[in-house]
């Protein structure tokens, strides 16, 4: 590899800013002090141990063949590619697919508890959009065992004073230096202070914007203001119409809900999904009049065994979603609101015993039944897909540092490795593989050709960024309006859901781009703040992300306009299959799948910021296939 | 939906040193499919109404995991239902008419920021101390060269199920965080992984945990009363066993 190398005496000279602190922030902090650099961390969270890679629950992928089934590193790359629709870049996934397997190793190694067969040795299970089983998993809370093992090195390091960590401080903006990403502005959420920090390179590891459309199953201080910060700072926004609609998640139940929660997609692994085939018994089960066990079994239509024989239930999330969404459209919908469908594990509990499936999946059933009240042991759980990771992000380039020299995004927060649509337990193979083994690597290349401790916060733009984020707070608390910032965040979420979630037009998204700058435009006149902007304020925090997040919805919007095809997790309703396409003929594909159109749109989207309220500027990085020639994506 | 129509007695606090009081809120018309926390979620938009400051409390997944959320309902960390986290407790559990008290996580460890908020980063620095597995990245040998069997997987697991809200410490009446530092070191120490630094990360942890003003373990067992992941007691046990070897070979060393 033609990288560059710094001495380890020199190593401590330099100072690098990481931001975020979960699987790949955490573990580049972590990894970045064992090599000797000094880093300082910040999270929201009042510890690093809280950030929501924590909640991931299924599992993480490598490609460790120990099922001897026929896995290898470029199967898990081939899978990657096509399940990410032929929208990434082939270099980035084999990297990816490579150190796959070191992860399983280094968490191991940190006491990460993952699930063992009696014989001692790893357990695998299989997931979505993969036909091995190369899933490690650690119950149902992999995330969380992940990330403690993660959190316990970041502590090693913080003990060892590598680390400095800088728990419930907010990163406000991003300070650029001639050109260079050379610090941040942040604000102690406790006291309210706001501080500048100086480093010799940026590295924000902030996760996803999925929360643009208010319900999600990201926490709820989920935000993409530090990765928007930069993206005005110059850094381009890559892919942003690639959002991942999750299959298996609660459905809503009343306009109060301020989250929606994910059943882990292994789920799916023994649960079977159906929809009534009449829509008169689904409107039965909707009015209380039936339950999902009156239905006879040749009245159930289970839909995706049905349409995708090879993959079944196992069939990528945004296969799994739309066909929902299909069935609820089509009346057969199930939950009170009409938008649900069953996950049945009566087959499962009759093949193998209720105790069985109480140890694959007991925490996510006692979930299940706290929220809905239901006990999904006797009564199919009912589901419907949620908006739950975003594979668009900020651009980088093979050493994941964006366009601005110095800025490096890692995990959930950058594009690069799931194209147009992610497979399970690749989010968290991909945030390790970011943190742990590319990134500790890759920032010297960066890091070799600056002097250490050039820039310091005595430089004027310092003052002048950080003069710039007092006086958007002190207009934030000015504006003393009448609605409460929630309120805009949820008129934002509907409008961004209903126009640009799981099936988009060219109609509903021009009408989107109209409306949202008129939610700005009332934000920025009628929004209520209660309290002071110094100590701790809920209020003031949440407007700050919200108000990013109606610019965000913008460049999500022109992103998902500007893409006239349908990939991944960006459908387009005008371009998918129809009886008329000689594919559908022939039989390679089915009526109503995703149309991609490669001569066009075989490229990576990378928006510039412009001026506030006009459309950015697009940069195409063209994709090039040299080992997996893209096809249509089927999994019949 | 059922609605319900609740009195709340909170704890408002406007900052660490300032004196705290008891406020009470009429909560009108709360769905029983609501969580506890959205139940607090319709109470601020309506004290935000009215030109109040809402209440502050600390929560970020809303399922049960990060282990952000705390308040102490009616005198219970996370309330009296067993195995929950606030964020997991629904409304559906309570009456309509019923008064409901909300406390901030009461501890010297664990001092009030605001409100319902309180600064847990003590839990941060034990961990610090030695709760942890000293393994450079890139020096781990392949993930089965060391076979593990299944019954010590599950013993380290569910110690290492831990979230670190600390309720343990809310619910103990001396305060003591024994619970916390049991399950993190039964996790690690249950591990062949574990072994080489097991007496350092105990007398590390222990040591921390004193001076961070956590009280002693009497064996009342409110810790694993009140843990939203059902942690059990028994790795105290384990701990002061742990702990006793390692300080015996620490003073002849």
């Amino acid at each position: 590899m033609d990288s560059k190398l710094i001495n380890p005496a020199n190593k401590r000279k330099f100072k690098i800013i990481v931001v975020g602190s979960g699987l790949a922030g955490g573990s580049a902090a972590a990894t970045l002090s064992e090599l000797g650099y000094k880093v300082d961390c910040f999270c929201y969270q009042d510890s690093p141990r809280r950030a929501h890679s924590i909640a991931a629950q299924g599992g993480i992928n490598a490609a460790k063949n120990y099922q001897n089934d026929g896995d290898s590193v470029h199967r898990l790359f081939y899978d990657t590619i096509k399940g990410g629709d032929f929208r990434s870049r082939e270099a980035n996934v084999h990297r990816l697919a490579e150190v796959s397997t070191e992860i399983i190793d280094q968490c191991v190694a940190q006491g990460v508890p993952f699930a063992r067969e009696y014989g001692g040795l790893l357990d695998n299970r299989s997931f979505g959009g993969a036909q091995v089983k190369r899933t490690f998993y650690a119950r149902g809370q992999t995330g969380q065992q992940l990330l403690i093992g993660c959190y316990q090195a970041l502590e090693k390091e913080i003990n060892s004073g590598g680390v400095t960590m800088h728990p419930r401080t907010e990163m406000l903006d991003l300070v650029v230096v001639e050109g260079h990403a050379k610090g941040v502005v942040v604000r102690n959420l406790s006291t309210g202070e706001i501080t500048t920090h100086a480093a010799d390179a940026v590295i924000l590891a902030t996760g996803g914007y999925g929360n643009v459309f208010y319900l999600s199953t990201n926490a709820m201080g989920c935000n993409v203001m530090a990765a928007f910060r930069a993206h005005k700072r110059g850094a381009f926004m890559a892919n942003p119409c690639y959002t991942q609609i999750h299959p298996t998640c609660i459905p809503v139940s009343g306009d109060y809900q301020s989250k929606l929660t994910l059943m882990s997609e292994s789920l799916r692994n023994d649960g079977r999904i159906w929809v009534p085939k009449s829509a008169e018994d689904a409107q039965a089960i909707r009015e209380g009049k039936k339950t999902g066990a009156d239905i006879p079994e040749d009245e159930r239509d289970y839909y995706l065994e049905r349409k995708y024989p090879s993959f079944g239930n196992l069939c990528p999330r945004d296969i799994a979603s739309r066909a929902a969404k299909e069935c609820c459209d089509e009346g057969r919908g199930v939950a009170t609101t009409g938008l649900g469908v069953f996950l049945d594990f009566e087959d499962a509990i009759e093949r193998d015993g209720e105790d069985a499936i109480r140890a694959r999946y007991g925490n996510l059933f006692q979930m299940y039944e706290k929220i809905s009240g239901d006990n999904p042991y006797k009564q199919p759980m009912q589901i419907y897909p949620a908006v739950h990771y975003t594979m668009g992000g900020l651009w980088v380039d093979y050493n994941l540092m964006s366009n601005l020299p110095g800025l490096h995004v890692l995990g959930e927060a950058n594009f690069s490795d799931h194209g147009a649509n992610r497979l399970g337990a690749s989010a968290l193979m991909q945030g390790l593989a970011d943190g742990y083994f590319v990134i500790p690597s890759t920032i010297a290349v960066y890091l070799a050709e600056q002097k250490p401790g050039a820039v310091t916060t005595s430089h004027p733009e310092f003052k002048k960024v950080e003069n710039e984020v007092k006086d958007r707070l002190k207009s934030l608390m000015d504006i003393k309006g009448t609605k409460s910032v929630d309120s805009f965040h949820r008129e934002l979420g509907l409008l961004v859901w209903d126009k640009c979630g799981m099936a988009r037009d060219r109609a509903g998204l021009e009408e989107a781009l109209e409306r949202i700058p008129e939610i700005r435009n009332e934000f920025w006149t009628n929004v209520r703040i209660p309290g002071s902007a110094s100590g701790l304020n809920s209020e003031l925090e949440k407007a700050g992300r919200v108000a990013d997040f109606i610019e965000f919805a913008e460049v999500l919007c022109h992103d998902a306009l500007a893409r006239e095809e349908s990939c991944g997790g960006h459908f387009r309703t005008e371009h998918q299959f129809t009886e008329a396409d000689q594919e559908v003929q022939d039989g390679t594909t089915q009526t109503g799948e995703a149309k991609r159109h490669d001569d066009h749109y075989q490229y990576v989207a990378a928006w510039e910021h412009t001026e506030p309220g006009q459309p950015p500027n697009l940069h195409k990085e063209e994709l090039i296939f040299e080992e997996v020639k893209p096809s249509i994506r089927s999994y019949k | 939906m059922p609605l319900l129509n609740l009195t709340l007695k909170v704890w408002r606090q406007e900052n660490a040193k300032s004196e705290g009081r008891i406020e009470t809120y009429e909560a009108k018309e709360i769905p029983t499919s609501a969580s506890f926390l959205e139940m607090i979620d319709i109470v601020n938009e309506r004290l935000i109404q009215d030109g109040e400051e809402p209440i502050h409390f600390d929560h970020d997944c809303r399922e049960g995991i990060c282990g952000m959320c705390s308040m102490t309902i009616n005198g219970v960390p996370h309330s009296k239902e067993r195995g929950t986290t606030t964020c997991q407790l629904h409304m559906r559990k309570f009456k309509d008419g019923e008064t409901i008290c909300i406390e901030p996580f009461r501890a010297n460890a664990f001092p009030v920021v605001k409100d319902l908020v309180t600064n847990r980063s003590a839990f941060d620095r034990i961990i610090a101390s030695g709760g942890y597995i000293s393994v450079r990245t890139g020096s781990a040998p392949d993930a089965h060269a060391i076979q593990i069997p299944k019954a010590d997987a599950d013993t380290a697991f569910d110690a290492a199920a831990c979230i670190g809200c600390g309720a343990c410490v809310a619910a103990c009446k001396n305060a003591s965080a024994m619970l916390f530092v049991s399950a993190k070191a039964s996790h690690l120490n249950h591990l062949p992984q574990g072994q080489s630094e097991k007496d350092q990360r105990v007398l590390g942890m222990v040591r921390q945990m004193d001076e961070e003003g956590f009280g002693n373990c009497t064996n009342q067992f409110e810790c694993e009363a009140v843990c939203p992941k059902e942690i059990s007691a028994s790795h105290i046990a384990k701990l002061n066993r742990d702990y006793l070897s390692a300080s015996a070979r620490d003073s002849v060393s």
